[in-house]
């Protein structure tokens, strides 16, 4: 980043205030999620009557995640949640941003009713078509397979997708893929080209795309209840359990793990992209 | 048909996800799921009814499959229009697997021969109107009544258990008044508990049963009478015993509160039994008594729980045998014993191993029987009673409406739709 | 959208990979959205038996006394709903990117990391997170109010009436505030520092800068950041279905267009499913979503045109 001198001269008054104020808010954000993850490892009475504590000798077990262990399937649940997230995302990127390309680099007989067609998926929740879209899925063999979510994601993705992408590729400056051509790049180099600038875009897509499909519950719920993914098999794990408080605790730490390690992974690709790929 | 064109249209793009890793269950020819909201029920189906049936049927693999109660209807609702149910269905009572069957969802099963094992009254909850076709295989009622905690009740000197509502509010109220303890143990957030362990529970026996039920079906009644302005007056009044911050109490905090021996009382359903006594409590069951006064009483004794048969299964020769061991005298043992709280339907007597659960059963020999009076046809139109109950019972509790308002807001949204014929 | 900075050249002929990029999405989105949802806004406009009902069960969805009033319970509640969401999720996101994008602020992508965080996660488990937080049960909320002083104000508020939306609104507040955020930033990010370094010379003081330079320079931000919540907002379901159930109690006064369609279309409990009035309130929550981001494209297209002639 820039600014770099100012680095050195320490912390100032007004900086001590920003730090107090983003400092409170942290643990606002992230206090909820800590003490679950603490009193998931506790006995039953400690939760109830010192939920504040950190386990101790005497008070921690692992009697929540041994019942998990038992009667949860998170192994497979979580296999089908990453081939799902990661196909949709897959096909998301890559057919949103050919479309966006094609709608914001070309001047053609209704590209912008086009650019309007798809823009209207961005408003409109696709679970309003259930009924409909089951009967689609059915008739093509897709319920009960992961494939059939990852077409239905993909749908209801590609909207912001395009939406987002094509508005970063318009400000991409048309010198570039002039200079391109005249190189002789035919137009999907010069797509590569555009894609590579807009990686930041990409970035901002994916995790706009990705975040909830992976915690999605409708979808699975009712079109392919056979193949759970983690959202789903750990939803009804909690209904099940809903009364054995270490399970519960347990379950809702082991539904959240998954999704933090991948965000504290995606999250330094994502602020590098962020702050690093400014279109100058 | 459209579906078939939308159906080729989209046969293109299968070919881009083509080389996505696709999780196929192998296709056993005889693999059976059931569909049930008995998501609590998992572990003993799993590890007790279906080895059960497996050791008789090695050929049949059974899945038992359950979603959370409160998404049960809608999900199945999704799953049977978009393909995906099971083969076979638990049945809510009544008019909602009724309209299964009507859409055509669920099959006939007049001609499963285990169905002679029960009685009318078992099978009234899963028949046709004319009654010319049964569509799913009783399995179980549950009773309504209080359950009590019995270390509690030793250490407070109540030896005597109440058979009547003063009674039970005198004794409510030496609990309040000790400080120890919180009397009742129910909150009002998830407000069904207020309708069915609250109104049906305590009202059976103001309304006088089925007779009361009927009434109001035939319209000879309205719930603007004083039965059901009793009914919801019981309830305004546990409102001193709950514990503090009820209104923001659910089922499952409940059952803890009063699992972890903060609350002496229980307004239950007789399914609470199995938790608590896996949670290790000593505790016994009493029903709601004579609480009109006039010297006999009547419980809620309602029919709960059945099987149906998907009528889209492909393997409905292997449903068919699944649910003719559900009709017989060793699964109406066998599912009684193993879900305590749970009384088979069935013709053929049980013997009961739980004593908490036999207490419950007991009061079937001292009380006479009804089911819930909003099941039956009072929920079939907008607003539904079922649900309106819930919410007035909740409010009523809560404070925030009075009994008699309470019933004329009753009366009112039944009046809206329904007119008796 | 915004009409675009540099408007792409007229190309003489449209070459035929045009249709190559197009096509794949287009078929995509067209199978698997567009279709089942005008079946779905067809269903609206027949009766349950399949006659042509015209815009009656409209009618009967604003004006019949046994679907009206939860009807316009819903829109008010998610008015409130949107409403919370716009004063204190977007302005509290907005703060907190000003404070991140800092130019000498220290551990920035911790404080980033950690605010975002709850926006990874998924909504039933955010619920389920909440639910037992506010138990009177558990009673943490309780102790920790205790801890500063306001042990008295202590209420269930998830079954109080009154309360009960506004703290529903705050779980959601709390979860998404990361998203505005992160959107703010990216875009006080892209503001060259010389401009800011300029003003700072000139003696300006930050809420100056903020003022004269920053806010409006994000302005179009603020716009896409109040669309998205809008959206978002009037098709919330999956919290208040987790927290307070399908019945939005007490009292409905939870009650969204989210679950109010759930209720409809699937039925609940002993009430049957009615795809025909489900199909309508859909229909309704459509044509609120579609006004509103009209209103929006309006404004932002008048909006840039009086900014960048």
């Amino acid at each position: 980043m820039a600014g770099t001198r100012q680095d050195r001269l320490g912390i100032s008054p007004t900086a001590a205030g920003k730090h107090a104020i983003l400092i409170g808010y942290s643990f606002i954000a992230i206090a909820p999620v800590a003490l679950i993850i603490i009193n998931s490892f506790k006995e039953r009475m400690p939760i109830f009557k010192q939920p504040l504590d950190l386990p101790t000798a005497e008070t921690f077990t692992l009697a929540g995640y041994e019942t998990l262990g038992k009667r949860g399937d998170f192994g497979a649940w979580l296999g089908n949640s990453v081939l799902v997230t990661g196909g949709s995302l897959l096909l998301v990127l890559l057919l949103g941003a050919m479309a966006a390309f094609a709608l914001a680099r070309y001047r053609f007989m209704g590209s912008r009713v086009l650019g309007l067609y798809l823009a209207i998926g961005i408003m409109i929740p696709i679970r309003l078509g259930t009924v409909s879209l089951l009967g689609i899925l059915q008739g093509l063999g897709l319920t009960n397979q992961l494939a059939g979510l990852v077409l239905v994601y993909t749908a209801a993705g590609l909207p912001l997708a395009v939406f987002v992408l094509s508005a970063f590729f318009r400000e991409v400056p048309r010198d570039l893929e002039d200079a391109a051509r005249v190189d002789g790049a035919n137009d999907w180099h010069v797509f590569a080209m555009i894609v590579r600038l807009a990686r930041p875009a990409l970035a901002a897509v994916a995790i706009l795309t990705m975040i909830p499909v992976w915690n999605d519950l409708w979808w699975p719920l009712v079109a392919a209840p056979g193949v759970p993914t983690l959202t789903l098999g750990s939803q009804q794990f909690l209904g099940q359990f809903v009364s054995d408080w270490n399970a519960v605790l347990a379950a809702l730490t082991v539904a959240m793990i998954p999704m933090l390690v991948l965000y504290v992974v995606f999250n330094r690709q994502f602020v590098r992209g962020l702050m690093g790929g400014a279109l100058k | 048909m459209k579906k078939k064109s939308l159906a080729l249209g989209a046969a293109g793009v299968m070919a881009l996800t083509a080389a996505m890793p696709i999780a196929t269950t192998a296709q056993d020819p005889v693999k059976l799921t059931i569909e049930s909201w008995r998501n609590d029920d998992l572990g003993i189906w799993e590890d007790v009814i279906i080895p059960a049936f497996e050791a008789q049927h090695p050929e049949i693999d059974v899945t038992f499959a359950p979603t959370p109660p409160a998404d049960y209807n809608a999900t199945l609702q999704t799953k049977l229009e978009g393909g995906t149910a099971g083969d076979l269905i638990t049945c809510r009572p009544f008019d909602a697997s009724l309209a299964l069957y009507d859409a055509g969802y669920l099959a006939s099963l007049n001609d499963l021969p285990g169905l002679a094992n029960f009685g009318d009254v078992a099978k009234s909850a899963w028949i046709t109107d004319d009654g010319s076709n049964v569509f799913c295989v009783p399995m179980a009622s549950v009773i309504h009544g209080f359950i009590y905690n019995k270390d509690i009740f030793e250490e407070l000197g109540i030896t005597q258990l109440p058979t009547t509502d003063e009674e039970l509010e005198a004794i409510l109220a030496q609990i309040k008044e000790d400080g120890r303890y919180t009397p009742l143990a129910m909150g009002t957030k998830d407000m069904w508990e207020s309708a069915t362990m609250g109104f049906q529970n305590v009202g059976a026996d103001l309304w006088q049963g089925e007779e009361g039920r009927k009434a109001l079906i035939a319209g000879e009644a309205k719930l603007t009478d004083q039965p059901y302005v009793d009914a919801l007056a019981e309830l305004a009044a546990w409102r001193d015993f709950l514990p503090e911050g009820f209104e923001g109490i659910s089922y499952p905090d409940a059952q803890q509160y009063f699992a972890t021996g903060q609350a002496a009382v229980y307004p239950a359903g007789s399914w609470d039994i199995a938790f608590f006594e896996g949670q290790g409590l000593d505790i016994g069951f009493f029903g709601p008594g004579d609480v009109d006064g006039d010297g006999d009483c009547v419980i809620s004794d309602h029919t709960d729980i059945a099987l149906g048969l998907n009528a889209a299964s492909p393997n409905a020769e292997a449903a068919k045998t699944f649910l003719d061991w559900v009709a017989s005298a060793e699964f109406a043992s066998l599912y009684s014993n193993s879900l305590p709280g749970f009384f088979s339907l069935s013709n053929e007597p049980v013997t009961l191993e739980d004593p908490v659960a036999q207490e419950a059963l007991d009061l079937r020999a001292t009380c006479d029987s009804t089911i819930r009076n909003s099941y039956q046809i009072l929920s079939r139109g907008t607003p539904n009673l079922e649900n309106e109950l819930w919410a007035v019972s909740a409010a009523v509790i809560n404070g925030t409406l009075t009994p008699e308002e309470g019933a004329a807001r009753l009366q009112e949204g039944l009046d809206s739709w329904y007119a008796a014929d | 959208m915004a009409a675009p900075a540099s408007a792409p050249r007229t190309r003489r002929r449209i070459p035929w990979s045009v249709v190559g990029f197009l096509a794949p999405a287009l078929v995509i989105y067209t199978v698997f959205m567009v279709l089942p949802l005008l079946d779905s806004l067809r269903r609206s406009l027949f009766t349950a038996s399949g006659e042509l009902a015209g815009l009656d069960n409209y009618v009967t969805l604003l004006t019949d006394p046994d679907w009206a009033p939860r009807f316009w319970g819903a829109f008010a509640n998610n008015i409130v709903f949107f409403a919370i969401h716009m004063l204190v999720q977007n302005p509290v996101g907005l703060l907190l990117a000003v404070l991140l994008t800092t130019r000498v602020l220290r551990g920035r992508t911790v404080y980033r990391t950690l605010i975002f965080a709850p926006t990874v996660l998924s909504v039933v488990i955010i619920g389920f997170i909440w639910k037992l937080i506010l138990s009177p049960l558990w009673g943490v909320m309780e102790g920790a109010m205790e801890a500063v002083g306001l042990g008295d104000f202590y209420l269930p508020w998830l079954g109080l009436q009154g309360p009960a939306l506004i703290v529903v609104s705050l779980m959601s507040v709390w979860q998404f505030v990361g998203i505005p955020m992160l959107l703010f930033s990216a875009a006080l990010l892209s503001i060259p520092d010389e401009i800011i370094e300029a003003a700072r010379t000139d003696g300006a003081g930050a809420w100056r800068i903020f003022r004269s330079i920053q806010l409006p320079l994000i302005l179009p931000t603020v716009g896409i950041v109040a669309i998205l919540t809008f959206v978002g907002n009037f098709n919330a379901f999956d919290l208040v279905y987790t927290v307070q159930g399908g019945l939005a109690g007490p009292e409905f006064s939870t009650d969204l267009f989210g679950t109010y369609f759930f209720r409809t279309f699937f039925g609940f409990q002993l009430q049957l499913g009615d795809p025909v009035m489900g199909a309508t309130v859909a229909g309704m929550m459509f044509l609120i979503i579609l006004f509103g981001v009209c209103l929006y494209l309006f404004g932002a297209q008048r909006r840039l045109q009086r900014v960048d002639p």
